[in-house]
């Protein structure tokens, strides 16, 4: 009994999850299609992981104006060091979330087979989680906090 | 008008959402439906070049497994050879060459690129329209079993949307008794050595152990091997049985597989889908 044939994470998602606060929202949303395209190119999947990453760029410009006042944020990018645990720990775990939601529902195409679909975006979401934790950690700056 | 743009751009974030969401999803609800006429896929030349690149790399961590594989083939070929040179050719026997009206030829071609942890598993291969592939045709490994069909095919390179894929169904036929079924992968169990076989009418009796073959009723000349039963009478809400198999191959080390050409494929299909004459 494994699990390793149902999970895949998928870490590319750092790259959004990273991107500074200031950024335009045209220009982030065009910056996670574009990625998703990529991916798309070389898993041959067209679309889905695009689509997947457009509802990640949209969960996270929604929870950071929900959790954050725009007019006090004085950090440059909602990383680890600057934003703290809790804060980072449950903004990917939104972002990732959902994107692994949309990806495997939009791979799989099907409901009948809901609770395989399921059970893999869990697992997956754990593996991703865990691994974004650890990059955060590895590049932890010290001195900013 | 004034209002409406300020609405609009005050809840920009939703709308540009709306737009590139739906963007996506016709991309992806369109690849599914149609037979994917889209270039970004592997057969593209700046991925496909990519992993043939990588896949360099990759052959030769796997010399030592090709080997034994091909010393395995060549043996079984030897033994073919000899049980036909000890052939008593004193014998009177009218010979039918039977090698210029061979129906079916073999093309090998290398894997470039293979998936087996996605729901829907597509691989390339590094052989294209130059060298006679054509989208629709019938993939086994050289060992035992299926593999899958041809999807797109560009000039040197062409991917296979393997036997793990949802849209992939092939007509096969227990051995022992004839019986008919469809093999596909994917029913809750998505082990990559697994299959199904459903559709099997209700009064078949199937064992344990039984081989399966491919019937020669699609793309696949009859009697390729396909796998062994490995459970029986699964219960569906359908009127048809279901059994569980072993498929032969692996579909996670395969290296070379045969693309089969069909000479008589564009005949059958017309005889059996004839252009109607215009009134």
């Amino acid at each position: 009994m494994g699990f390793y044939d149902l999970s895949t994470p998928f870490i590319y998602v750092l790259f959004l999850l990273l991107l500074p606060f200031g950024i335009p929202n045209i220009l982030l949303y065009l910056l996670a299609f574009g990625t998703g395209l990529t991916l798309d190119a070389f898993y041959d999947t067209m679309g889905v992981h695009a689509t997947a990453c457009v509802v990640l760029a949209f969960v996270r410009i929604s929870f950071i104006s929900i959790s954050l006042n725009k007019d006090a944020i004085d950090d440059p990018e909602p990383a680890l060091s600057y934003m703290g645990f809790q804060w980072f720990a449950l903004y990917s775990f939104l972002c990732i979330s959902t994107h692994h939601l949309v990806l495997f529902f939009l791979e799989t195409f099907r409901l009948t087979e809901i609770g395989y679909t399921l059970m893999r975006c869990g697992i997956s979401c754990i593996f991703t989680l865990g691994l974004i934790l650890l990059v955060e950690f590895i590049f932890y700056k010290r001195t900013s906090r | 008008m004034r209002n409406l743009w300020i609405f609009i751009s005050r809840y920009n974030a939703f709308f540009l959402f709306i737009i590139f969401f739906l963007i996506g999803i016709y991309l992806t609800v369109k690849n599914n439906a149609y037979q994917r006429s889209v270039t970004l896929n592997s057969t593209n030349e700046v991925v496909g070049t990519a992993y043939e690149r990588f896949n360099v790399f990759k052959r030769y961590l796997n010399l030592g497994k090709v080997n034994d594989s091909l010393a395995a083939e060549n043996a079984k070929l030897k033994t073919t050879l000899l049980a036909l040179t000890t052939v008593d050719s004193a014998m009177d026997v009218k010979v039918i060459d039977t090698t210029t009206n061979q129906q079916y030829t073999y093309i090998a071609a290398k894997v470039v690129k293979n998936s087996v942890t996605l729901r829907n598993n597509v691989m390339t291969v590094n052989k294209g329209t130059l060298d006679g592939l054509e989208p629709g045709m019938a993939v086994i490994s050289p060992q035992q079993g299926v593999v899958g069909f041809i999807r797109d095919v560009s000039a040197h390179l062409a991917t296979i949307q393997s036997l793990l894929h949802k849209d992939t169904k092939i007509s096969v036929n227990i051995k022992r008794n004839n019986a008919l079924g469809s093999l596909v992968w994917g029913d809750n169990n998505f082990d990559i050595r697994k299959a199904f076989i459903k559709e099997v009418p209700n009064h078949i009796k199937m064992n344990v152990g039984d081989t399966v073959v491919t019937s020669g009723l699609g793309k696949f000349p009859a009697g390729i091997l396909v796998g062994r039963l490995s459970r029986t009478n699964i219960a569906t809400n359908d009127n048809f049985l279901s059994a569980e198999l072993n498929l032969f191959n692996d579909f996670s080390t395969l290296q070379y597989v045969y693309v089969i050409k069909n000479k008589l494929a564009k005949e059958q299909e017309l005889l059996e889908n004839p252009v109607k004459p215009k009134e």
